[in-house]
């Protein structure tokens, strides 16, 4: 699992604040029998509360809010340490999650639904872990290799699988059990462990060397109290969205109702590793800055600016020092009251480069794509990557991806034939609004949408402006499916749960770009295929109601009328003044030509690349892709059609005819056959 | 109506397919003219006093996406209609309109959404057919009330309208003399009613006896069989008609209707107009002459202000009288119902307002 390589053995249990804030709350409760408490006796009530206490009391700051948050925080944690951990080693991450419902004490477990106890057991084929650290890793909080480093990484203060395991501890009792294994030649660990709350430190319960059948990786296993639902906001949701920003991983999801999800990778290499980079300068407060003049191994403060930061060059902190008034050869330490803040001050109003972004690791516009594309129904995908910006130095980028209709499955099943009554709309789905599916780091998130800046972005881009309606204060409507992901070193969380981006103004800013680009793609596309269908509909127009003409004619010539030589003689004056099949050329390319980065999906097949890895043999669809037409009176295909060969062939004429489909020699009839089937 | 009259207007329909066919054999796009039904092609004949329709015509052709349906319509409205004139029966507009619709071969489509659409059509082909509504066979709602010292037949029925109580006898939609003839008439005036409420009023106070006249109402703007016989009435016993109308825009235009016809049917103005009408109230001087009290007046809202501005631009207001009834109107910035009467007393209209409005012919042209 999580690969806290770095031990630091004397860990600061504590950051600031968690420290500052419980003795305070501490001292208030205090029993006061006289109303003059002297600060000697105040001082004895006075004493440290551990991290671990602290958040026994305020399990909702991590996410444990309710059973079934709790249950989804759980996995969530146990996931994001299993992929950082494969991708920190290099080696494409697998994960299997398998949920259990458990019956209190030795009872049976109750149906799914009512069940309030889970087993969650999350396997990873990562690196494992090393003995020693396994105790401290899942029962030891803000214990991990994460928060010291500037770098790109799912998890980042330490906190996440050991509250998972604690609050398993609080509600069950059972001890969080582990099995971790380095390598094929070493032995494989088994731990029990519990977390002493008072002193955040492990208790190892048991522990022994066991055969396991995995040469390499870490399991998992927590029990806790749990509720399970489908929808919003479950784990089945964030399943598909971690493998739609994950396409490099493969999970495998057993439901507690037994059923085996697989998502298969889609792209078989891993994202660049990210770089770990220095703070930039503008990115730290005062309070860090002279923390960081004590703990340095530089003698002078200049060469503690240039080489303990980013972007700031030895010259350039020679300048900062004499802007600050500050002799360039003073030794750090000494650094302290007035100069330090003058040195602060003068930091930041000095001109410096914006941070390196090597250190982000974005999933890339390809593989935004294929995740859409693999995990949501749709007629049209797009995906943006903005280039790097940063936040309060903090770089980072911005991605966006957008699925876009209901697939066309969906518009080529029959609809039900029901006349339609007087009154009765004649489809819904202006109803219906976007779904925003957000990403930070590659983790979903699924709580507390309209506090992220992301959604935020979503509803400040009108939409209005590319052919989708949107009301005041509203996702845009119509069926579709937003993605946004923010990658960054830090990303600027609402609160420790991770549950919303904080609303800064440039990643706002770099938001709203990204769907603007994407909004523009999809106005091309909905534009086009209005057009596309605005002229077939024209001929299907006419067809329809020339029947209706011709019939309503022999009512009133008293039944003597040739019918079928009147019919034929409308077709062909509305063949005439549709303009045929010149028709055809004028509605021009259909495809995903000046779209980058998108894929259209028609009936006829997909249209744009799509960088989906071959599929495993299992996974072609075979599914009729040509929608059951009747045949019309069409004549045969003229030497035009017939001289595009094989990219014709096959292809039913009224349903090449309905959808006015340009006879291109891009139509994908190998990729549509390797197109894996999709989850409805 | 007569065998022979039937066969006209079926020929007529049936015209229609005749205009399908040639053209389809000539390869050409169908189309049907029709007259266009709207302001700018109407006239209003001063010396005539009633308003004409114009010479403009619209094509409506098949072949056009915007008008496909509509054609398709107008021929299947008019097969309805020819499957009437053989069977000899009569209907209202919202029978053809369920008799018309259905669901377009396999589609998901319906000839007619809604009464709304086909309501026009069957209007479309009284004006390009020059057939009307009646020879059609298509009723409208009866909808008016009549009482008072005439006598009608109607299916062989002798309808003395002096003995009917308060209720009165329900005008038919088509009252043609081969279907209502008017068989006696003693009154002196007929007065024209908008709403049944003040129709009620007087028929209580049994008004029309004591003024000897005939009560009319329409219930709103007076469907054609009010207006028809009220013309005839005027025509054939030269009655005079007084119209009492509520004391805004809308009232105003159903006066006006009355007398002069409508933009929308203009063709049938030369026989459902009574230019010799005349306006006896409500007029936006009355609330003065007769001391109804502010508040019992409502504020004139965005549409009212222009409706009013509409009329004071319409050919057959441009009387200085009127154009100073309608400027009176807006500056006071108020309208007043027929019913703010009450305010005075339950009978004040029969005892008071009418007696004086009619003793001081105090009326508009």
């Amino acid at each position: 699992m999580k690969t806290k390589t770095k031990p630091t053995s004397k860990t600061k249990p504590t950051n600031g604040d968690a420290h500052k804030a419980p003795p305070a709350a501490a001292a208030k409760p205090a029993k006061t029998p006289k109303p003059g408490l002297n600060a000697d006796q105040m001082g004895k009530q006075q004493r440290e509360i551990s991290v671990s206490e602290f958040f026994t009391k305020n399990r909702h700051l991590l996410g444990f809010d309710n059973p079934r948050k709790a249950l989804l925080t759980a996995v969530k944690e146990a996931v994001d340490n299993a992929l950082d951990a494969s991708e920190e080693a290099g080696i494409l991450p697998e994960v299997t999650v398998k949920l259990e419902a458990v019956g209190e004490g030795d009872a049976p477990p109750p149906a799914v639904s009512q069940a309030t106890r889970f087993r969650v057991t999350v396997v990873d084929h990562g690196p494992g872990i090393v003995r020693e650290q396994i105790p401290r890793v899942f029962a030891k909080l803000l214990y991990g290799s994460k928060f010291h480093r500037l770098r790109m990484s799912r998890g980042q203060q330490g906190i996440g699988i050991s509250a998972a395991g604690m609050y398993g501890q609080l509600t069950t009792g059972k001890p969080v059990k582990i099995i971790s294994r380095t390598g094929q030649n070493k032995p494989a660990h088994y731990f029990e462990v519990q977390i002493d709350t008072k002193k955040n430190e492990p208790i190892i319960l048991e522990k022994k060397e066991i055969e396991w059948e995995k040469h390499r990786g870490t399991q998992v296993t927590i029990e806790l109290e749990g509720r399970y639902q489908k929808g919003r906001a479950s784990v089945d949701e964030y399943m598909e969205l971690s493998s739609i920003a994950n396409p490099h991983a493969q999970f495998t999801y057993i439901t507690p109702e037994g059923e085996t999800k697989v998502y298969t990778r889609a792209i078989h290499q891993l994202p660049d590793p990210p770089k770990e980079i220095k703070p930039h300068p503008y990115g730290i407060e005062l309070g860090m800055l002279l923390k960081m003049l004590q703990d340095t191994k530089s003698h002078w403060v200049s060469g503690f600016l240039s080489t303990d930061f980013s972007r700031v060059s030895p010259q350039t902190a020679e300048e900062i020092c004499k802007a600050a008034n500050l002799n360039a050869h003073k030794r750090p330490k000494d650094v302290v009251g007035p100069e330090a803040e003058a040195l602060y001050k003068s930091i930041q109003t000095t001109k410096l480069m914006a941070p390196p972004t090597n250190c982000l690791s974005p999933i890339g516009e390809r593989a935004v794509l294929a995740g859409l594309y693999r995990q949501i129904k749709g007629d049209f995908y797009t995906a943006v990557s903005r280039p790097p910006a940063v936040y309060r130095g903090n770089p980072f980028i911005i991605e966006a991806g957008l699925a876009y209709g209901k697939g066309p499955e969906a518009i080529a099943a029959p609809e039900k034939k029901v006349p339609l009554a007087e009154g009765e709309a004649k489809a819904n789905e202006d109803n219906e609004l976007a779904r925003v599916i957000r990403f930070a780091n590659r983790v979903p998130l699924v709580y507390q949408q309209s506090a992220c800046a992301t959604f935020k972005a979503v509803l400040d881009t009108t939409w209005k402006n590319y052919g989708i309606s949107q009301s005041r204060g509203a996702p845009p409507a119509g069926p579709m499916v937003v993605f946004v992901h923010m990658a960054s070193v830090w990303v600027p969380f609402t609160s420790e749960s991770k549950e919303a981006i904080a609303d800064y103004d440039e990643i706002h800013k770099e938001i709203t770009l990204a769907m603007r680009e994407c909004g523009r793609r999809l106005g091309v596309f909905i534009k086009r295929r209005e057009r596309a269908h605005h002229e077939s509909k024209r001929r299907d127009l006419f067809e329809l109601y020339i029947d209706e003409v011709v019939e309503a004619c022999k009512r009133l010539k008293g039944g003597k009328l040739a019918t079928a030589e009147l019919k034929a003689r409308l077709t062909e004056i509305a063949k005439k003044r549709t303009g045929g099949q010149k028709t055809d050329e004028v509605l021009g390319p259909t495809g995903p030509t000046g779209l980058p980065n998108s894929i259209i999906v028609t009936a006829e097949g997909v249209e744009g690349d799509i960088p989906v890895d071959t599929a495993a043999p299992e996974t072609i669809s075979l599914e009729a892709p040509i929608p059951a037409a009747p045949m019309a009176v069409e004549p045969a295909a003229t030497p035009e059609t017939r001289a595009k060969g094989p990219a014709a062939k096959g292809r039913v004429k009224p349903a090449a005819k309905k959808k006015a489909s340009t006879p291109k020699a891009k139509v994908k009839s190998a990729k549509k056959a390797a197109r894996p089937k999709r989850k409805k | 109506m007569s065998k022979n009259k039937n066969a006209i207007v079926e020929k007529k329909l049936v015209g229609l397919a005749d205009i399908v066919i040639d053209a389809a054999k000539r390869k050409k796009d169908p189309t049907i003219e029709i007259p266009v039904r709207s302001l700018s092609n109407v006239k209003f004949n001063e010396k005539k006093g009633i308003i004409e329709m114009g010479e403009n015509t619209q094509e409506r052709t098949f072949f056009n996406v915007a008008m496909a349906k509509k054609f398709m319509q107008t021929i299947l409205v008019g097969d309805a209609l020819a499957e009437l004139q053989r069977a000899n029966l009569t209907t209202s507009l919202r029978e053809i309109y369920y008799r018309t619709k259905h669901t377009i071969g396999d589609s998901h489509e319906n000839t007619f959404d809604g009464q709304d659409e086909s309501d026009p059509v069957i209007e479309d082909l009284e004006v390009g057919l020059e057939a009307l509504r009646e020879e059609l066979h298509v009723r409208a709602d009866n909808g008016g009330t009549i009482i008072g010292p005439l006598v009608l037949e109607d299916d062989g029925d002798r309808i003395d309208c002096s003995r009917l109580g308060k209720g009165g006898y329900s005008v038919p939609s088509i009252v043609e003399d081969d279907f209502v003839s008017i068989k006696k008439c003693t009154a002196d005036f007929v007065l024209l009613v908008e709403k049944g409420t003040q129709w009620n009023r007087l028929a209580e106070d049994r008004f029309w006896k004591k003024y000897n006249c005939i009560l009319l109402t329409g219930n709103g703007q007076p469907p054609r069989g009010v207006r028809r016989l009220a013309r005839r009435l005027n025509e054939e016993k030269k009655l005079p008609v007084y119209v009492l109308v509520d004391n805004d825009p809308w009232g105003y235009y159903i006066y006006s209707v009355i007398k002069q016809g409508s933009i929308n049917l203009a063709f049938e103005s030369k026989r459902m107009a009574i230019p010799q009408a005349k306006f006896v109230g409500l007029s936006s001087a009355d609330p003065e002459k007769y001391g109804l009290p502010r508040n019992v007046g409502i504020k004139l809202n965005e549409k009212d202000i222009a409706r009013a501005k509409e009329l004071q631009n319409y050919p057959w207001f441009q009387k200085k009288e009127w154009q100073l009834e309608l400027k009176r109107m807006l500056s006071s910035g108020l309208k007043f119902e027929l019913d703010a009467l009450a305010n005075k007393d339950f009978q004040y209209l029969t005892k008071k307002y009418l007696p004086k409005k009619l003793a001081d012919k105090d009326w508009l042209d």
